[in-house]
């Protein structure tokens, strides 16, 4: 059975979750986010892959070519713009946090708040 | 907690979760072994259906359009996040960003990255709009389409111009095509109720050759609305950022 594509995101998933327990600045701790949410596009289409099969446009080729399953292709779209629009909001939390405290270390922001 | 302890308390727990994991992917059928049955049922039919052979496009805008409104809305949502999380605070005020007197003033981009968004903003452009236009015959659609086309005003504002970016995305039109862009997807939708057919039913005529631009009826239209509505997000998300960078705190100068 072959199952390197499914290693490979659990993989990711734990370099990302790492990266947010280390994590000494917020900037790097959002990045490692994208890292984690990274694995689910690698889940996701992996989940869909049929060996052999075509992309899902049957623009020039005949329509009962086999082809890898559209559902999971649609899902890690949708992810990707989820992803942006998280990204963004969280940076700006960032940049309200650094002016407020003046320090993007987690382990300081604690601490401020107690 | 140091540092050190979190550290090993992630370590065990990461490896109950790999060993859990792994002990799950055994009851998996194997990489390239799709078991279906949705998505061989829906390449199957799709064409025929839609008329649209963009198959993914189908699924986003017509199979789960539903969907797509809300994670429409969810852009939308944090475009608007933004301004209010980055809204001028007591105490800050803008600084003019092409006084060229004005000590703070960053260096200007150099002419490589000059000429490469000169050369680049007029084709990306059109790609964008190839791609938010083209949702129906192939790999293509308007979130892709929405992005590239919003990286053209990146460009612009990469090569120095921060004034001309302002000046091309005003926020109050900027907000506005954002606003035209999400009602009208959700429009589309309440359209169709009002005929007496079910929400984002697509009641427009499909066209007979499948992969036409003009062919497969509300997804082409859905598609370039959601183009509009990703290109305007992302414009606010980025012109939010770019403002921070112009804002003084009193007392810092």
């Amino acid at each position: 059975m072959h199952i390197v594509p499914f290693v490979v995101v659990v993989w990711i998933l734990a370099v990302g979750l790492y990266g947010i327990v280390t994590s000494r600045h917020l900037v790097h701790l959002i990045m490692c986010l994208i890292v984690v949410q990274s694995s689910t596009y690698v889940l996701l289409l992996g989940v869909g892959y049929k060996t052999g099969a075509v992309a899902p446009y049957f623009y020039d080729i005949p329509v009962h070519t086999p082809a890898v399953d559209p559902v999971v292709q649609a899902l890690a779209l949708t992810d990707v713009v989820v992803e942006g629009a998280v990204t963004a909001l969280l940076l700006a939390l960032a940049i309200q946090a650094q002016k407020r405290f003046g320090t993007l270390d987690p382990h300081e922001l604690v601490q401020l708040k107690g | 907690m140091t540092p050190g302890q979190r550290r090993w308390i992630f370590l065990a727990a990461m490896a109950g979760l790999a060993a859990f994991y792994l002990w799950g992917l055994r009851g998996l059928p194997g990489f390239g072994n799709y078991p279906g049955p949705y998505g061989d049922i829906i390449n199957s039919i799709a064409v025929a259906q839609t008329k649209a052979t963009g198959v993914v496009s189908a699924v986003n805008f017509e199979y789960r359009g539903f969907d797509t409104v809300g994670e429409e809305f969810i852009l939308f949502v944090a475009a608007t996040g933004m301004a209010v999380v980055l809204r001028r605070l007591r105490g800050e005020r803008e600084r003019n960003p092409d006084d060229p007197t004005a000590d703070w003033a960053v260096p200007p981009a150099s002419d490589a990255v000059r000429l490469v968004a000169l050369i680049f903003t007029g084709p990306v452009v059109v790609m964008g709009w190839f791609l938010a236009s083209h949702a129906q015959t192939s790999p293509s659609g308007g979130f892709q389409g929405g992005v590239v086309l919003a990286t053209a005003f990146f460009l612009i504002y990469l090569s120095g111009q921060t004034l001309l970016f302002r000046r091309v995305s005003p926020v109050d039109l900027t907000e506005a095509v954002e606003a035209l862009g999400a009602g009208g997807f959700a429009a589309i939708g309440v359209s169709a109720v009002a005929m007496g057919l079910p929400y984002l039913k697509n009641y427009l005529p499909l066209g007979s050759t499948p992969g036409a631009v003009s062919s497969s009826g509300t997804i082409a239209l859905i598609s370039f609305f959601v183009g509009l509505e990703v290109a305007a997000a992302f414009i606010l998300i980025v012109g939010e950022m770019v403002d921070q960078t112009l804002l003084v705190r009193q007392g810092d100068r």
